[in-house]
């Protein structure tokens, strides 16, 4: 297969701009980042300056590759990450048009590298459950409801690509924030905490410069994990609680 | 320059050793802790259980890892389980059971101490690990659930959906994002480890390169902590991420720490066959699909008709021939090997001829499409999108893939490598799985390290160690740095016409080929003799564009390359010294009649660990020989008939 590819390509602060290349003899069981790594060896050898995309694990769950795809995030084979997404996708020929996930939070590196830090920032104000090593309890001690752990788990699932900014017409994290805010709330380990957690953490979005949520649910369409936009909902509502709370001294 | 390798290990009865040692540690006050720095390289269940420990008993921790965060390490890809000898399910299970079984998985080349530590720690994982938030699957009455995995009759190994990797990889990343934001640990990602600095013999520091500006920087500390993974990669095409690579403990090789047992690799029997020379990877399809799927080829060699149409006369299943007790569920260095024999007699299936068929269609014919798919269905999904085939009507191509190296740097029973001050843990070490790892063993051991093991055992060489932290404008820091650079500008300067992939690539089919599934004597010196020129022409024909004051991904590569040609060489020469077969090291001129595993427990029961003799120049390794002795088990020969 052939396609025609362009590619964002930016070094710094300079203003970055689309640039075409060919992927020629591209067999259909080619991955969409292969594709790349084939496009890339080629200049290399040529001793042309190389696309930058990162990727890591390659199977959809480590959440680096951050590439938008067409104008979506993560490309068209939803629920997925990029890396998951395979050339017999798109038609012999076609034009590929691709750029960085952009979000004003994340900031510019190369090409179609960006920096996604401000995620990182988000859990550090409060993403966690206090728990000194040494001093748990035995973990059978406090039983959960099945229903409970596996919402839970559906919120846990988050791989933390950062796709919902990057779908937002806000550059809205909050699907980001409230998978984490719902997981620990939902598990009476994370209640302790749950104020003052979700508190910190919708600060640290907002203080990050993420907008907010207006219900366009394009995080949800991109997701790869499949993160429900109803924890949108969990976020608001612990918030409020949260809020009231803290108002009330409690 | 080393003497006996001296393991340490306490005296004592085996189940009370690892209580009376921490019971007689050293320790380090509190008030002293914060005085004292420590390096922790890589952020995996490994290093970012270890970074948050340390730097919630009030250490002072840099942590430094290749990805744009320490969310993204490699464990966060493991998909089965994580052991633990709670016997929940009332079936029997115990420390020692567990203990048992992880050293009769490895093949009888593992130290007893340590495996039996390992297994005592487990329960505490589990605990930690669910106060952390970790959200395992429970039952219906709100208790934690377990599954059975291979190399055990007991049901001990617990789970989140198949993303327990990730679950618990979130669990540390989180601890230690606390410890971030309390100011304890210092984080730096895309930051890579190039080269460990040792002053007066101590590891006192590392130095490393931004991979976003390609600033090369010296970092001292009171001790450093190599958390950085195993070296599957050397292969070039494993089940392992991308960036996973064997730099970091291959530098601290070449500054003297011993590696230990590098040709132990485990090949895991169920991945996607590779399609075609453009793949970059491979991914694993869970071995849990052998409960219901059958394997076979055709029985006639290159046979190109659709597998529908070859009939059932005309079919091997040769598994269930071979070995008719176990059949398709034959254990996972077997399955392996026997997939390989039968490609090799040209009865591989799919475009490569490298892949067998799992087939379905018996299962879906007894128990219905609707029930498989309840119980595989994510599986069969993955499946489609890589290889757009539908599995639900044709049968599954599979073919073994490296996943996981049981090799790593010596550690003593403290994990520190025989550098005072270089603590070495998780993959990246040697030391509990001995040649064949069980599953859901390796989550285990990371975190054990990391929250269990480590906090106990690094504050005995620290206890020794106050005021004696060097300045990074010690004279061994400057050299380290200069050497960085140097080996940065040579390997910018070839200017040659061949991509860094393309000699990847070609190291791993070699290594695939010669030292993989099963190797022999000729094979190994046939790779010993062609690494050498490979690696030659690395140095004169690699193409690497830009400078090194920047973001450049190939002359990241280009480094870790140039490493895998070295460290290649070092796992073929211990492949050929290792005169017997055990676990995932099968030699072909040691096997029993029905081609099973000969270990040879008179000349070869020991830790074999290598020491660089390059000065400069590849000059042969000397191998140092721990012997291993068994006081509590017995050694006895795996069957699986």
């Amino acid at each position: 297969m052939n396609f025609k590819l362009r590619v964002w390509r930016q070094a710094g602060a300079v203003k970055g701009r689309l640039v075409n290349y060919e992927a020629t003899g591209i067999s259909p069981n080619t991955s969409f980042l292969e594709m790349l790594d084939i496009v890339n060896e080629r200049l290399a050898v040529k001793g042309e300056d190389p696309i930058a995309f990162e990727s890591d694990c390659r199977e959809g769950i480590c959440g680096t590759c951050c590439l938008t795809i067409n104008g979506e995030a993560h490309g068209p084979d939803h629920p997925g990450a990029a890396c998951q997404l395979y050339m017999r996708r798109f038609k012999d020929g076609a034009t590929i048009t691709v750029e960085p996930f952009r979000a004003r939070p994340f900031k510019f590196i190369k090409d179609l590298v960006v920096d996604r830090s401000a995620l990182d920032r988000i859990v550090q104000a409060g993403g966690f459950v206090a728990a000194r090593a040494g001093s748990a309890p035995e973990a059978n001690s406090i039983p959960i409801a099945k229903h409970k752990a596996d919402l839970a788990m559906e919120a846990a699932a988050c791989i933390g690509c950062g796709a919902c900014a990057a779908a937002c017409p806000n550059a809205s994290a909050m699907l980001f924030t409230s998978a984490k805010v719902s997981h620990l709330a939902l598990l009476p380990q994370g209640h302790p905490q749950r104020t003052d957690r979700v508190l910190k953490m919708v600060q640290a979005m907002d203080a990050e410069g993420f907008g907010n949520c207006s219900n366009f649910y394009e995080c949800e369409a991109v997701c790869p994990a499949e993160i429900s936009a109803s924890f949108i909902a969990k976020l608001n509502r612990e918030y409020e609680i949260a809020t009231v709370r803290k108002r009330a001294g409690m | 320059m080393i003497g006996t390798l001296d393991s340490r290990v306490p005296p004592g009865p085996l189940e009370t050793k690892w209580s009376n040692y921490k019971d007689h540690a050293r320790l380090v006050s509190p008030t002293n802790r914060r005085k004292f720095e420590v390096i922790v390289v890589g952020s995996g269940l490994a290093g970012g259980s270890a970074a948050s420990s340390l730097g919630e008993m009030g250490y002072h921790v840099k942590c430094f890892c290749y990805q744009d965060s320490p969310r993204r390490a490699h464990s966060i890809a493991a998909q089965g389980g994580i052991n633990a000898a709670k016997n929940y399910q009332n079936d029997g299970d115990s420390v020692f059971r567990l203990f048992y079984d992880t050293i009769k998985g490895g093949d009888f080349r593992s130290r007893e101490a340590n495996v039996y530590r390992l297994a005592e720690v487990s329960n505490l994982i589990i605990d930690q690990c669910v106060e952390q938030g970790v959200p395992f699957a429970r039952e219906y009455g709100g208790l934690l659930a377990n599954r059975s995995f291979g190399g055990a009759q007991v049901s001990r190994t617990f789970y989140a959906r198949g993303q327990t990797g990730q679950q618990l990889l979130l669990g540390a990343y989180q601890g230690l994002c606390r410890q971030i934001a309390a100011g304890t640990v210092e984080m730096y990602p895309e930051t890579e480890m190039l080269d460990l600095v040792l002053v007066d013999g101590h590891a006192k520091g590392i130095i490393t390169r931004s991979l976003i500006t390609g600033q090369i920087q010296a970092h001292s500390a009171d001790a450093v902590v190599l958390a950085t993974g195993g070296y599957g990669n050397v292969f070039y095409l494993s089940t392992n991420a991308r960036g996973c690579n064997v730099t970091a403990t291959y530098r601290a090789y070449k500054k003297g720490a011993l590696f230990a047992n590098p040709c132990y690799t485990q090949i895991h029997p169920t991945c996607i066959p590779v399609s075609g020379k453009h793949q970059s990877k491979l991914t694993l399809m869970s071995e849990s699909l052998r409960n219901d799927g059958r394997v076979w080829v055709p029985k006639k060699t290159h046979d190109t008709r659709k597998p529908s149409e070859i009939p059932e006369a005309e079919r091997d299943y040769y598994l269930e021939r071979k070995y008719p007790s176990f059949g398709n569920l034959a254990p996972r260095d077997i399955s392996s090997r026997s997939a390989k024999e039968v490609c090799d007699e040209g009865r591989g299936v799919g475009e490569t001829g490298r892949g067998v068929f799992l087939d379905f269609q018996d299962a879906i014919a007894r128990l219905g499409e609707e029930t498989i798919r309840e119980r595989y269905g994510n599986l069969f999904d993955i499946y489609e999108k890589i290889t757009g085939e539908d599995a639900y009507h044709r049968p599954m191509r599979i073919y073994p893939a490296v996943h996981y190296t049981m090799g790593g740097l010596w550690v003593d029973y403290n994990l520190m490598s025989n550098i005072p001050g270089l603590h070495v843990i998780g993959e990246a070490n040697f030391s509990d799985h001995g040649a064949n790892r069980l599953g859901a063993s390796a989550l285990m051991q990371g975190l054990a390290d990391g929250y269990f093991v480590l906090p106990y055992t690094l504050p005995i060489y620290l206890a020794g160690q106050l005021g004696k932290r060097p300045a990074v404008d010690h004279p061994e820091f400057k050299k380290a740095e200069s050497e960085v650079r140097a080996r940065v500008e040579r390997m910018l300067n070839v200017k040659g016409k061949r991509s860094i992939d393309s000699f990847h690539r070609e190291l791993g089919l070699l290594l695939w080929d010669k030292c993989g599934m099963a190797r022999n004597a000729a094979g190994l010196r046939e790779a010993l003799n062609r690494i050498p020129e490979l690696r030659e022409e690395f140095w004169n024909n690699i193409s690497i564009p830009g400078s090194g004051a920047e973001f450049n991904q190939t002359l990241e590569r280009g480094g870790r390359v140039a490493d895998f040609l070295e460290f290649g060489e070092l796992m073929c020469t211990d492949a050929l010294e290792r005169d017997e077969s055990c676990g995932g090291h099968f030699r072909e001129e040691h096997q029993t009649p029905d081609g099973e595993a000969l270990r040879n427990d008179a000349d070869f029961a020991s830790v074999f660990a290598w020491e660089y003799q390059g000065n400069g120049a590849m000059a042969a390794p000397k191998l140092h020989r721990e012997p291993l002795s068994f006081d509590t088990v017995e050694l006895a020969q795996r069957s699986y008939k």
